[in-house]
């Protein structure tokens, strides 16, 4: 195999060759253009089953009207993100610094590990809607019941991630550290973290997602208004006075912030593997 | 090595009264069938397992710049530069890159490879991969390299390639170079030693003197005394494996 020189003719493409790169430009246009069209369709779809039906805005509002109340309520409705935005924000870094720490040291002691995960996994696997009541009886601050909410739903797939992640470090290179004389410091901070940092960015990504979940559903179980409202509490008062354009909106408003966050982490996640990770790399052929 | 031992689980004996000494500038290799365990010897050697019975000792003091280790996989660090690969055994004795720069220059410049320096080891062939993998270990001009089958993944031509250039590299620094292999030709080639070890338990069979002269070249390898050699390192792992079943 050579290098081509620029003034050599263009070499002549056989049919695999042209059919994958024909291929490769459909995926790239479609990857956009194929989920725009899809939403164009069903907006369109649910606007003529609400015009054709005849149905009252007060059962089921058309995109027109939802979009409209989005306009008029925004000063409401983005204070109210802003709330759950900042309750998100705050649950997912108390989850990494809780779930990396937790992960740090339950690789550090077997004793650690063997003593706490189960109840790591208690925490997980019991419904947060049956915990946030207790932690709102318990916990005098609101905004700390809503981290505390918020942060026992996200924080175990960082701790999960991050614990498989550290324990998955080459075990040749393990021994290279040992023959090296590399302190247990050296090994966590030079081979284990590196190593665990695909999956912790994966495990990152689930908890982004959950840490919005854990806060909508923590303001839910609150129930409280006044002034610092979530998302969630204004779906709820909406929901009380028959305000159906403005649930919508609301809903539409966390839709999109979840997906913000998620596609926010998975860009930090390649920016962050993709010079040697399989995962970030793309494959010629 | 003396008459060492190595037991696993108590039932498992790996290593059976198995004694070695290896002398300042030596190239031995370990020479054995499949299954072995000569790897268990290299692991006792670097201190990763102790004997269960029997001691090995280094003349004079010794630490962990005093040893090398190539792995039979180039067990590169993919999220490092290949400068940043081979610095590590600094690294771990606490030098800053740019103590050390030279150092790790010249150990890339060795094995030809310093013009990849920022490359990541997924950029390079296995071949490149193997090269850094040597130069790391011997960046510190440790007294002792450990080698554990690390060209047995390469193609035939990469393997000559690197043979050769293993010898170039040992006579540059001047260590000493305990080399685990399978391959009689590969034994014959590097060694001036070669020491054949029989399996289950693991022991050694007999010691062959290669006293062919350094450097080796190419032509070493069709010449006659080549292949008397070869033939002797055959017979001797025929016996080996003969005891061995």
């Amino acid at each position: 195999m050579s290098i081509a020189d620029p003034t050599d003719p263009p070499l002549q493409l056989d049919a695999d060759e042209t059919a994958r790169l024909r291929r490769q430009r459909v995926e790239k246009i479609g990857k956009w253009l194929l989920p725009a069209l899809v939403l164009v369709l069903m907006l369109i779809l649910w606007d003529r089953i609400v015009v054709w039906n005849e149905i009252p805005h007060y059962i089921l509002p058309g995109p027109g009207l939802v979009f409209e109340t989005l306009i008029e309520d925004w000063a409401m409705l983005f204070e109210a993100l802003l709330v759950t935005v900042q309750i998100t924000l705050m649950a997912l870094a108390v989850a990494v610094v809780g779930g990396v720490g937790l992960a740090v040291l339950f690789t550090q002691s077997r004793l650690v590990e063997m003593s706490f995960y189960p109840y790591a996994v208690i925490l997980q696997v019991t419904p947060i809607v049956a915990i946030a009541p207790l932690i709102f009886i318990y916990v005098d601050s609101r905004i700390a019941g809503l981290l505390l909410c918020a942060w026992l739903v996200a924080f175990f797939p960082v701790l999960s991630n991050t614990t498989l992640g550290l324990n998955s470090a080459d075990h040749n290179l393990r021994d290279l550290f040992r023959i090296y004389g590399a302190s247990r410091w050296q090994t966590l901070r030079f081979l284990q973290l590196p190593s665990a940092l695909p999956y912790f960015l994966g495990g990152l990504r689930i908890a982004g997602g959950l840490s919005l979940i854990g806060a909508v559903v923590a303001e839910y179980v609150a129930g409280t208004g006044g002034l610092k409202s979530g998302l969630a509490f204004r779906i709820l008062e909406a929901g009380y006075r028959l305000n159906i354009p403005r649930m919508f909106a609301a809903l539409i408003l966390i839709a999109v912030t979840g997906v913000i966050i998620f596609a926010g982490l998975s860009f930090l996640s390649h920016m962050l593997l993709r010079k040697w990770h399989e995962s970030a790399l793309k494959r010629d052929h | 090595m003396e008459h060492v031992d190595k037991t696993f689980n108590g039932t498992v004996t790996a290593l059976k009264g198995m004694s070695l000494q290896v002398r300042e500038g030596d190239f031995i290799s370990l020479l054995g069938p499949s299954g072995c365990v000569i790897s268990s010897a290299l692991r006792l050697f670097s201190d990763l397992l102790h004997p269960t019975s029997g001691r090995i000792v280094w003349t004079g003091d010794h630490d962990s710049g005093d040893l090398g280790v190539v792995f039979q996989e180039p067990t590169l660090m993919p999220w490092a530069t290949v400068a940043q690969n081979v610095w590590l055994p600094f690294r771990l004795r606490g030098k800053t890159y740019s103590q050390v720069r030279d150092d790790v220059l010249e150990a890339l410049k060795l094995v030809g490879l310093e013009k990849f320096q920022n490359s990541y080891p997924r950029e390079l062939s296995g071949g490149m991969k193997m090269r850094v993998s040597i130069a790391r270990a011997m960046v510190t001009r440790p007294r002792l390299i450990l080698m554990d089958e690390p060209f047995a993944a390469l193609d035939e031509i990469t393997r000559f390639k690197l043979n050769n250039d293993l010898l170039t590299l040992k006579a540059a620094i001047g260590c000493t170079v305990i080399f685990v292999t399978h391959s009689v030709f590969e034994s014959v080639f590097l060694s001036d030693r070669i020491v054949v070890m029989a399996a289950r338990p693991g022991r050694v069979i007999t010691e062959l003197e290669v006293d062919a002269p350094y450097p080796r070249s190419a032509d070493f390898r069709t010449s006659t005394e080549y292949a008397a050699f070869t033939r002797r390192a055959t017979d001797a792992l025929e016996q080996a494996m003969g005891e061995a079943a």
